[in-house]
């Protein structure tokens, strides 16, 4: 037993996002707090939230955790992790853990969250039984899922259906089991419900209404649930999410009181002054809060009181944003009312309630447009007196209807007036600026069109400014391009001492060098602080700060010894993933900085380019070579394509295929430039796409031969070369130029002949493997850090 | 009082690029600038991205992984936002060698 030797100004109990909300505003209203953070899971905070996603296997565990660890030495937060506080004397300002050790502390916070609720059925302690609460639960969950004929999930709430999606996403069949009429009752009415029931079916989830679960049948094993009226469903794993209770025992241990949660005041404080409470473990006037946005405020509102500064909580309206089985889901305040007006269709649900005669609640489910003018009505309690006419302007509304109040970006929390107070006084001119500036747009992106459309009412309805290549010194491409031809500027820094562009923050040196590259025939000089890091190391920076490598293997075709090389490389080198990409080659993830020399040299292959705003691959089918649908030799083209365009440098990334016919198996249609084969000839289409845009590409022409196909393909890569913005992928290129202009451009035999002539210059020029720099480096440390050296070949 | 602890040689570094060091158990990024040397925190603090493999302009440092940006002589965050900022250190030049002074504590006594 040892005793903290001073006492710490706060002591935080807690490791979730309540607790990681009040360190954040406690230390940036009070830098200097010495603040220590007791979680009871081994782990920093981490984002709850997200367990779904990590059920559905959409991110890793790291990814959910809140801050790096350096966060919390920077800012002396000392954190204890995997221990539980067992014992509160708010009187001593003594708190006790389950390791014996007493913390002498000023001030405490509990945001202790809650437990998982378990109704205490028979066959609860079986095997395969779990709550969905932690990453833990979810590891259990899947290795049970992974033999599991069949999934119950008893409770269809928000997290139940969220946990059947993600063991449906794993092909595991799932049937929810719910007590009530309808699904996620506490957000939703019955109409609404009722529309997920379609795209739950379509993942193979079952839904079972009405059932009371009485038994959890299974002999040390589940066998299956036993409902209320003797009716049995055969399963062999069962989630339980059925609600959540406040975890209050430290509180009740302390003599604080206790209701349903622990009750605070509006200054977020206990009934002892020297405590406070934020988070699901919390009751403020008679209310729990289980959602994000509502903790926030309370942590914001729980610094404000221990800084003694004024602000006090009132409550929140809560309201969501979701996608629930990949369906849009709106919900704000109370779904019942004494008054609600509704809109109906096939596939979607639009509701407002009203409670004397002001708006309490909105839900939408499928369509969910204008729900930020909806649910800014509900959070202020707006009188309405005509609610039919409020829904209807809801659909129809523009930014420019939403009140300044309204939250535009739910990621970021950033309201109408401060995108509009941002682009005044700032004079933005695109919504890149815009974003950059204000961060709303920034996260999941759905909010772009309405900060877009903002900057257009804004400038009053003015197009967008060009967009500029340049954004601090306010130089487009075209201004730029004319600053290099009229004074043979051959360099980043050449132009950046002719006009400026890319001195100020230097984001834009990639795309000028990019410019000067081009301008230039590729006979520029290179610089390497003007590119990206991925330019300067020649492979994908990753996540956590390692590197991918991507051989290059045309038209996917590779070798048995190719094959060996990369196995020994990856075995050797201890490479933690080995992935086929989308683009039919080989992927070596997780190589650190210091061993790509030594991994280049013993593949022996050279660099697919994976990492660079370059041509990267072309696809290819077996075409005429074994398909006996095959009508063009699909493989030879593609090598012969991929071979003419690699190394070559491009505003955006370039990806390829060619089909063997139009069954179109190696998606020729939706790429920047597409092949296929039809009887008697080839098709070339361009400004296909099949990442977050989808777009079939647009036919350029049809020609009878491999090498008209070949030249018409090397001809629009150098018009998109020559014409393309910086990171303006060809999809978008193509549909700002029009097909027309682009099809003028390189089919008028004058233009394409230049055309192809600036090609073969350029690519003369270009380095066709940059990799070879591993054994021959621009710089001693290319490859590594102060203290890191480049590793030694073994061989 | 804190001292200064060898980092390397001023060669060591390109002109306009960063390169990454541990000093006192912390990742530090340290940065050649036409000016002079700078070093900040090495991590991110968004999501822990390597800052001395990000892009340098005169006065920034732009992340590699999401593009969050520190003014590099006094580690705020610039272009808006909630983003919160990075530590710098002071870095010394003296015969060709380089030296960076971390203070032995992360915060300093109240």
């Amino acid at each position: 037993m040892s005793a903290s030797p001073e006492p710490v100004d706060l002591l935080v109990v807690g490791g979730g996002i309540a607790a990681q909300a009040v360190c954040e505003a406690v230390l940036e209203r009070q830098a200097r707090t010495r603040v220590m953070l007791v979680c009871g899971e081994p782990r920093l905070p981490y984002d709850r939230v997200k367990l779904s996603s990590l059920l559905a296997g959409e991110v890793d565990p790291l990814a959910l955790q809140l801050r790096p660890d350096d966060w919390y030495a920077d800012r002396g937060v000392e954190a204890v992790l995997g221990r539980r506080a067992v014992a509160l004397d708010p009187d001593a300002g003594i708190c006790e853990l389950d390791d014996g050790r007493s913390i002498s502390f000023d001030r405490c916070v509990l945001a202790t969250g809650s437990d998982p609720l378990m109704p205490p059925l028979p066959g609860l302690d079986c095997a395969a039984v779990h709550p969905f609460r932690g990453p833990e639960d979810c590891e259990a969950i899947l290795a049970a899922a992974a033999g599991a004929r069949r999934a119950a999930v008893i409770g269809g709430g928000l997290l139940g259906l969220e946990a059947a999606y993600g063991l449906a996403t794993h092909g595991c069949p799932v049937s929810v089991v719910h007590l009530m009429g309808h699904l996620m009752e506490r957000q939703l009415d019955e109409a609404a419900a009722a529309l997920l029931v379609p795209a739950m079916e379509r993942l193979g989830v079952e839904i079972l209404l009405e059932r009371r679960t009485e038994e959890i049948v299974g002999d040390g094993r589940v066998e299956g649930l036993r409902f209320a009226g003797d009716e049995r469903l055969d399963c062999d794993l069962v989630v339980v999410s059925v609600g959540i209770s406040p975890r209050t025992d430290l509180a009740a241990i302390a003599g604080l009181e206790v209701e349903r949660g622990i009750v605070v005041d509006d200054r977020m404080t206990t009934s002892h002054p020297r405590v406070l409470a934020v988070g699901e473990c919390a009751q403020h006037r008679g209310v729990v809060y289980g959602i994000v946005a509502p903790i926030l405020d309370q942590a914001e509102v729980l610094a404000a009181a221990l800084a003694e500064d004024d602000g006090s909580y009132d409550g929140s309206v809560p309201s969501a944003k979701l996608k629930v089985m990949g369906v849009d889901v709106v919900s704000a305040g109370d779904p019942e009312g004494d008054r609600a007006v509704v809109a109906q269709e096939d596939e979607s649900y639009r509701k407002l309630i009203l409670t004397q005669g002001r708006a309490t609640g909105a839900v939408l489910v499928g369509d969910t447009r204008g729900a930020e003018l909806l649910v800014d009505a509900v959070r202020t309690r707006r009188a309405v007196d005509d609610p039919l006419a409020l829904l209807q302007e809801a659909s129809r509304a523009s930014a420019g209807d939403l009140p300044d109040t309204a939250q535009v970006c739910n990621c970021n929390g950033v309201c109408k007036g401060a995108i509009l107070e941002e682009i005044r006084s700032s004079g933005l001119g695109s919504t890149a600026e815009v974003v950059a500036a204000t961060r709303a747009g920034s996260g999941c992106g759905s909010c772009k069109p309405v900060v877009a459309e903002l900057l257009a009412l804004e400038r009053g309805g003015a197009a967008e400014e060009p967009a500029y290549l340049c954004p601090c010194r306010k130089q487009t491409r075209e201004q730029l391009a004319a600053v290099c031809r009229e004074r043979e500027i051959d360099s980043v820094s050449g132009l950046a001492s002719a006009c400026g562009a890319g001195r100020d923050c230097g984001a834009c040196k990639p795309g000028l060098a990019y410019l000067v590259s081009e301008v230039n025939g590729n006979r520029h000089r290179e610089e390497r602080h003007a590119r990206f890091i991925n330019d300067r190391v020649h492979a994908n920076i990753q996540r956590d700060g390692t590197f991918s490598v991507v051989p290059r293997i045309r038209g996917g075709v590779t070798s048995p010894d190719e094959l060996r090389r990369i196995a020994d490389v990856a075995d050797r080198y201890q490479v933690p993933m080995v992935k086929v990409t989308g683009g039919q080659r080989i992927d070596l993830l997780g190589v650190r900085k210091e061993q790509l020399p030594a991994i280049w040299d013993e593949l022996g292959m050279p660099s697919g380019h994976a990492y660079a705003k370059a041509v990267r691959t072309v696809k290819t089918c077996v075409g005429t070579d074994f398909c006996r649908f095959g009508l063009g030799d699909a493989i030879g083209l593609g090598i012969e394509l991929e071979r003419r365009m690699e190394g070559l440098y491009t505003p955006h990334k370039v990806k390829s295929a060619v089909a063997g016919c139009p069954r179109n198996c190696s998606e020729a249609y939706v790429k920047d430039i597409g092949l296929v084969a039809v009887e008697g000839g080839w098709e070339i289409y361009v400004g296909g796409a099949a990442g977050s845009t989808v777009r079939k590409g647009d036919l350029l022409d049809r020609v009878d031969r491999q090498d008209d196909a070949l030249r018409l393909s090397l001809a629009f890569l150098q018009h998109y070369r020559e014409h393309a913005d910086y990171l303006e992928r060809t999809y978008a290129f193509v549909e700002r130029a029009g097909i027309d202009s682009v099809r003028q451009a390189v089919l008028d035999p004058e233009r394409q002949a230049l055309l192809l002539e600036r090609y073969a210059i350029a690519k003369a020029a270009a380095d066709p493997d940059p990799w070879r720099e591993g054994g021959d480096p621009v710089h001693p440390r290319q490859f590594a850090d102060l203290d890191s050296e480049p590793a030694e070949s073994p061989s | 009082m804190s001292g200064f602890e060898r980092v390397g040689r001023v060669e060591d570094i390109p002109s306009l690029e960063g390169r990454a060091v541990t000093v006192a158990g912390r990742r530090i990024a340290v940065i050649r600038l036409a000016s002079g040397f700078v070093a900040i925190d090495g991590a991110c603090p968004h999501r822990g991205g390597p800052l001395a493999d990000g892009i340098v302009g005169d006065s920034c440092v732009t992340c590699p992984l999401h593009g969050w940006r520190f003014d590099l002589r006094t580690g705020a965050p610039v272009g808006g936002g909630a983003a919160s900022g990075v530590r710098t250190y002071e870095v010394l030049e003296r015969d060709g060698e380089l030296y960076v002074s971390v203070p032995a504590e992360g915060i300093e006594a109240a």
